[in-house]
């Protein structure tokens, strides 16, 4: 199955990547933006199984590794 | 002193760190390797600059899993001296060996400039030889 991670800074922190796009694409004309966000996307293959511990599973890689508690949140889904 | 200088998968200053601890402060030093488990006696281990595993997912993220990083972990527990240094830092703090996270910078220009540094505390064993305010 195919699980789906986004990993974003949490509302509050600070995001220079994210100010720095809104300031390009003001520039390049698109004024309707009001606010830009750079997050991460993770895709992760994982041997087929149960959905409920895979879940468990991949909800303990997101605290362990994949994002960082401290000033990012993280929500996946899972297909397959 | 005995120190250590841990070198990780694109550490680069493991060696000036080497180079000072032997030359400038005239002590013993040991390269230690990531995948090392004996901290060989050190009394102080150093986790040096660079850019550990390419910076990937977050800097230091990869670095604070390595085996070596286990027994420094343990070490510092046990009330051992961990200096950490740039990318050290960011692995220290990955490892929960400090508090909170580090952020990008508030302006995304590169700086490389001197900066005046304020001793705040005299009483740790690498600041008591300093004075107070300005060093």
């Amino acid at each position: 199955m195919l699980a789906r991670i986004y990993v974003t800074l949490k509302r509050g922190v600070l995001d220079p990547q994210g100010k720095a796009i809104e300031h390009s694409l003001h520039a390049l004309g698109f004024e309707e933006v009001e606010g830009v966000r750079l997050g991460k996307y993770i895709e992760l293959s994982v041997r087929n199984g149960d959905r409920e511990p895979a879940s468990r599973r991949i909800d303990e890689m997101c605290r362990k590794l994949l994002a960082n508690g401290v000033i990012e949140e993280y929500r996946f889904d899972i297909e397959g | 002193m005995r120190w250590g200088v841990i070198t990780f998968p694109g550490s680069c200053d493991d060696q000036d760190a080497l180079y000072a601890i032997k030359h400038a402060l005239g002590e013993e030093a040991v390269p230690l390797w990531h995948k090392d488990r004996d901290l060989q006696q050190v009394d102080c281990v150093l986790l040096p600059g660079g850019f550990s595993y390419g910076d990937y997912l977050r800097c230091g993220a990869m670095a604070r899993f390595s085996p070596v990083m286990d027994s420094v972990v343990r070490f510092a527990g046990t009330g051992g001296f961990v200096l950490a240094i740039c990318n050290g830092f960011q692995i220290a703090c990955e490892a929960g060996l400090l508090p909170g996270a580090l952020i990008r910078n508030r302006g995304l220009r590169f700086i490389c400039a001197d900066v005046r540094v304020r001793i705040e505390q005299t009483d740790t064993p690498f600041t008591n030889q300093c004075t107070r305010a300005r060093c």
